[in-house]
């Protein structure tokens, strides 16, 4: 492993969620470019964001969205919002 | 009701029981609509709607149990998963070992092993790679210093993988055998 190819990988997370300056970006796209293991490492972690947030998902119940909507109606009549959970 | 579907998932991963998400989820659109005359116009209302989520989480949830934290997360290695997918049997298709590995994981595993990590790495992990939010608007929702947000996603998403690859190596997906050279 090169050194540029510790330096990457150093900044691994930083570079995939889109938080390091344009300078460094571009210097880490440029390993990727010209550095095959390390691209393909980093474009499975990239796969592996997307598996989990597509895959990571819910549907709410209806009977949540009837409840809360009722909860809110409530508060806008000012009534009592009914036992804080907790309690 | 905006958001209520990424609210309740969140909820959900958060507290890991249905009936505890519902509650959750409620409490935080009341708190939210009490507290609306604080929310600034042009800021970003899912960070904020998430802030009161985890906050309410925080307090009512989180005081109630008290766990361990997982002490083996420092161990483990970048590229943790990818280095043990190469291994995997070919099947003749286009699609990588280690993609095809990725293709076969199930929403049921994904969601177990988010919410088989400590609370601590969960929340981060829940409102970046799922929710998308920023490591800044992370520190606010958790409240903590972006560094620690860093931390905990490091920490959290390695201790992901290595939960992923167990599930792989469960089904078969994967060898059992250890990865060459490191």
């Amino acid at each position: 492993m090169s050194e540029h190819c510790r330096e990457a990988v150093e900044v691994l997370y930083e570079y995939l969620d889109d938080e390091l300056t344009e300078e460094h970006r571009i210097l880490i796209r440029h390993h990727l470019d010209d550095c095959p293991p390390c691209f393909e490492a980093f474009d499975f972690e990239v796969e592996l964001r997307v598996v989990i947030s597509q895959r990571c998902r819910e549907r709410v119940p209806p009977t949540l969205v009837e409840r809360v909507a009722a909860a809110l109606g409530r508060l806008q009549n000012g009534e009592a919002s009914g036992p804080a959970i907790g309690e | 009701m905006p958001l209520i579907d990424s609210l309740y998932n969140a909820a959900l991963r958060m507290t890991r029981n249905p009936s505890d998400a519902e509650d959750l989820v409620q409490e935080t659109y009341l708190k939210a609509y009490r507290a609306y005359g604080r929310f600034e116009e042009g800021t970003n209302i899912k960070a904020w709607l998430y802030r009161i989520l985890t906050n309410t989480f925080i307090n009512t949830y989180r005081a109630k149990k008290r766990r361990p934290e997982e002490s083996d997360i420092d161990d483990i290695e970048s590229f943790y998963l990818y280095r043990r997918m190469g291994d995997a049997e070919r099947s003749g298709l286009s699609r990588s070992p280690e993609d095809q590995v990725l293709d076969q994981l199930t929403e049921t595993e994904i969601k177990a092993a988010i919410e088989a990590l400590p609370e601590h790495f969960r929340m981060a992990v829940l409102l970046s790679d799922v929710e998308g939010f920023s490591y800044k608007e992370i520190a606010e929702i958790l409240e903590v210093p972006i560094g620690t947000v860093m931390s905990r996603l490091h920490r959290g998403r390695r201790s992901l993988q290595k939960r992923l690859y167990e599930f792989g190596r469960q089904r078969g997906l994967v060898p059992a055998a250890s990865p060459g050279g490191e």
